[in-house]
């Protein structure tokens, strides 16, 4: 009846008289009279494919994009360069249409690819061991501090004011869900205090800090010494980071993370209103059997050749049940197909290109507002990465709005939510940023008149 | 034909790039002037290749996977139905591929009607009062339902509730997703008809139960008959009811969970709702709940207010349990199932669940020969075939049968699941197949019993042998295991 249904009449006919039945209806009689629905549902009518895209042009219609406007607006969600193989590959049927890789004799093609992009997650955290993805930065983080409470055998978690909201939301969801104990420390310098940190881990009952670098407002922490103290406290250092970030950032696994996390839609995966894109997660061997989600192994078939499977499933949901390290199911498999996609076409080269037009655009952009004197950085003197904790002259909403006007999506408003921060304004700059549209940008904020 | 492929780090050169970018318009700043000791020292070892070779890696790759684009993928409780290529074109549209999801409201309008309208249409279907879409899969799904739960419970003073009743053929998520919420897992029995055991549910009923989680269909295939006896029993306990909404492809527009008493569900739209799997994703899990529990639900939920679409977030709905996701779900896939929905419309999803259950009958009448059948009567969207006898009669197992399947030329159905069904085999063939290839499948599997019959088990040992790897070692995967490459030093 719908295109995607091939039956016929004529088949229907002749299945139903196969099966000794007189309607479909008959089918449905183990189903009680009391709870068959009378009604069809209250939805709008079926629409041909050309209503359908008619229908959705309109919808998408409505949406400004940030083809036609410039955007440096950031917060967790990134413009950023993605070279068209990406998505000629992941819009293969071949890739998109098939399920969860259990049976491996056909499925090589999406096992080798997490076996990659597990190696190039790796590589760039300088951790030992990656899983096959998870829902998203916030919820890969989340799963981290439970891994980390579940290693160490105590119940707190702590996590800088830094750390991007979305995922501190989410962070408290799940440690109430989970019975953890949550502290928040204050990072009035842009960076986690040190002495509410030496405060907080005097009790001995601290699991793990979450710490974001770069963080919320883009700054960069000092891992190595966060992660000596937490050491000594018998705590872990779980990093919530970025993996474009990392081809120009020190692998945090040289610096002493103990979990690192993030989420990976900056690399290859559309803005797409917040997503899809994925999670990763990456520990050393002593948390691998604690792991959450799945991992991809290398092994060989019985005639001895290399060969891919999904490996250690006695963590998971399928066979442990109520054991299991963690319930994810589904992740967020054509994601990552995407990024290692694109990491193959950048490279090390390209990421790290990417990280220094990054670093320019950002240095120009910030110099030439601070030059308009109407706005100054909110943390001088810490090192930041794509994003700029400015304090504006004029209020945000107004210079957002003067912006927008000017075809510019401008930065995260603070002040809402870091009351400290006056005029807060959080400018995300990427490399897909030219020069002409910052030069326009810091017209229009830098500007005295409309 | 070369199946094994080097991998792109066997593949790569020094000096080969698959990039260009623009040459940099503002004056270059020094890495180390920027970032200090964080400046990384030493490159990842990523591959260095040509755009051409990606290509081909990856199209060689994508060819060693077999997916529902190219054949019958009857993968019990997995729904592999055809995935639309338009609901492709839409999602890559750039108002929704290209919309920031913090931009101001008033230019994401139509991505937030999209998702106004989605949530309503999928309440409309479910027979629920409102429906999150934050959550990223059907596990995430159920993580949010039974969180809801326990808010629930305890904004009632009732934080005692810590168990949840599982059915003996749950999925697996049941039961771990109960325990990473903070409950207990009690197994409920199924009785020989494989329905939930009303007498043995009533047992378990006490001032500690939480809520009963509960498949409809079920994982046998069955609708449970006893419905509204079992959540009516649950309800009088003081609990409430969760629907995995897995096997919701049965019953659209004939019968829905909020009709049957459930108070919480999930769905899954890249099973139902004709989104691609990806090979795992990404998925989605929409929550539905009744009014009672709505208060609770995730924030931000979209609102219409004033004539305009808002999000309205925890500041206005103080007993929400926060987020379980950054922004609002897996956006690119809600446009998807919205396209899906959309083209389907009240009667095309009724045809949809309808066909799925004829396909399912029938195929099940051409397999009920050779297998013992796991329901009586008529099956739903799925049967199950219970592979024990074959065994016991000729030493061939289901997961031999499951390889002689992939020799010829179809994926296998969902094997040793649900754990009550020795050796089970289950089979769901979906609504978008046509009646010529459940003929193919069914001698298919004849001639595989005939086979097993006549050469028994070590014919099957070898099989696959049209695969690009045979059977591969997974005791030497998991003992030593290798789970990235291993470069030279």
């Amino acid at each position: 009846m719908s295109r995607y249904t091939p039956a016929t009449a004529e088949d229907r006919r002749r299945m139903l008289e196969y099966l000794g039945v007189g309607d479909l209806d008959d089918l449905y009689s183990g189903i009680p009279e009391k709870v068959r629905q009378k009604n069809l549902p209250d939805i709008p009518k079926a629409l041909s494919e050309p209503e359908v895209l008619r229908n959705l042009r309109e919808l998408a219609g409505a949406n400004g994009n940030i083809d036609d406007l410039a955007c440096f607006l950031g917060a967790g969600a990134y413009d950023h360069f993605i070279p068209a193989a990406v998505d000629s590959i992941i819009s293969r049927g071949e890739f998109t249409t098939c399920y969860t890789p259990y049976q491996p004799e056909v499925s090589q093609g999406t096992l080798q690819a997490i076996f990659q992009y597990q190696t190039m997650v790796c590589e760039l955290t300088g951790m030992e061991v990656s899983n096959a993805s998870m829902y998203d930065g916030a919820s890969a983080v989340a799963e981290a501090a439970v891994l980390a409470a579940s290693a160490t055998k105590k119940k707190k978690i702590l996590w800088g004011q830094n750390v991007n909201p979305q995922t501190r939301d989410v962070l408290r969801t799940y440690c109430w869900s989970r019975s953890l104990e949550q502290g928040e420390l204050p990072a009035a310098g842009g960076t986690v205090d040190q002495e509410a940190l030496d405060a907080a881990l005097s009790a001995g009952d601290v699991a793990a800090l979450v710490v974001q670098s770069p963080s919320f407002f883009g700054t960069i922490e000092d891992l190595e010494a966060l992660a000596e103290k937490l050491h000594q406290a018998e705590a872990l250092l779980i990093l919530s980071t970025d993996l474009l970030a990392l081809g120009t950032l020190e692998a945090p696994g040289k610096l002493g993370a103990d979990i690192v996390a993030g989420d990976g839609q900056t690399v290859g995966n559309p803005i797409s209103f917040g997503g899809p894109a994925f999670g990763f997660i990456a520990v050393n061997k002593p948390l691998l059997r604690r792991m959450p989600g799945r991992i991809c192994g290398q092994t060989v078939d019985s005639q001895g050749r290399r060969a891919f499977v999904l490996t250690l499933q006695a963590r998971e949901q399928h066979i442990r049940r109520e054991k299991a390290t963690s319930n994810i199911c589904s992740n967020q498999n054509l994601c990552i197909v995407a990024a290692s996609v694109y990491f193959s076409l950048m490279g090390p080269q390209g990421l790290r290109e990417v990280g220094e037009q990054i670093m320019a655009k950002t240095e120009y952009a910030v110099s030439r507002l601070e030059k308009s004197g109407k706005f100054r950085r909110a943390f001088p003197g810490v090192p930041h990465f794509r994003e700029v904790a400015l304090l504006s002259e004029r209020p945000v909403a107004e210079l957002n709005s003067r912006l927008l006007d000017a075809g510019i999506i401008g930065g995260y408003s603070l002040e809402p939510l870091y009351p400290g921060l006056k005029k807060g304004w959080l400018l995300a700059v990427t490399e897909n940023r030219t020069k002409e549209e910052i030069d326009r940008l810091v017209a229009v904020a830098g500007g005295d008149a409309r | 034909m070369t199946r094994i492929i080097e991998t792109v780090f066997e593949s790569s050169r020094p000096g080969r790039k698959g990039y260009a970018l623009p040459e940099l318009d503002v004056p270059a700043v020094d890495c180390g002037a920027v970032l200090g000791k964080s400046c990384r020292e030493k490159a990842p070892r990523l591959p260095e290749m040509a755009e051409v070779d990606v290509v081909r890696h990856f199209t060689r790759l994508s060819k060693l996977n077999y997916s529902v684009d190219e054949g019958f993928y009857p993968l019990g409780s997995c729904t592999m139905k055809y995935n639309p290529k338009v609901n492709e074109v839409a999602a890559r549209m750039p108002g929704f591929a290209r919309v920031h999801p913090l931009q101001p409201e008033e230019t994401a309008q139509g991505a937030l009607k999209l998702l106004f309208d989605l949530s309503g249409m999928l309440a409309e279907i479910t027979g629920m009062d409102a429906v999150t879409l934050q959550p990223a899969a059907g596990a995430h799904g159920e993580q949010t339902g039974l969180m809801l739960i326990k808010a629930w419970h305890e904004s009632r003073g009732e934080g005692k509730r810590t168990k949840v009743i599982v059915p003996d053929s749950a999925h697996g998520t049941n039961p771990a997703s109960a325990t990473v919420t903070g409950f207990e897992t009690v197994e409920v029995a199924s009785d020989e008809e494989g329905m939930v055991d009303l007498d043995s549910l009533k047992l378990l009923l006490d001032d500690t139960v939480a809520a009963l989680m509960l498949t409809n269909p079920n994982t046998l295939g069955i609708f449970e008959k006893h419905i509204l006896e079992l959540t009516e029993a649950v309800h009088r306990a003081g609990g409430l009811v969760y629907y995995d909404g897995a096997n919701l492809n049965a019953i659209m527009g004939k019968a829905r969970p909020g009709d049957m008493g459930f108070d919480v569900l999930h769905l899954n739209l890249h099973k139902t709702f004709g989104t691609p799997h990806g090979g795992g994703g990404p998925g989605s899990g929409p929550v539905g709940v009744k009014a009672e529990l709505e208060p609770f639900l995730p924030a931000p939920i979209v609102a219409f207010k004033g004539g305009r679409y808002t999000l309205v977030g925890k500041d206005e709905r103080p007993k929400s349990i926060g987020r379980v996701r950054s922004f609002y779900g897996n956006f690119g896939v809600l446009v998807k199932a919205y396209a899906y929905i959309r083209a389907l419309g009240p009667e095309g999803l009724k045809d949809a669940s309808e066909m799925s259950v004829l396909n399912a009958n029938y195929l099940a009448k051409k397999l009920g020969g050779l297998y013992p059948l796991a329901h009586k009567g008529h099956c739903m969207h799925e049967f199950v075939l219970n592979g024990g006898p074959l065994k016991r009669e000729t030493g061939v197992s289901s997961l031999d049968v499951a390889k002689a399947v992939i020799e010829a030329g179809f994926h296998p159905p969902t094997i040793y699941f649900p754990l009550i069904v020795p050796e089970a085999l289950m089979v769901e063939p979906t609504e978008t197949e046509s009646v010529e290839t459940l003929d193919r499948f069914a001698q298919a599997m004849e001639d595989i019993v005939a086979k097993a019959r006549s050469e028994g088990p070590e014919a099957f040992h070898g099989l696959p042998t049209t695969t690009p790897i045979s059977r591969p070692d997974e005791t030497m995967a998991a003992r030593n295991p290798i789970l990235r490459w291993q470069f030279e030093e």
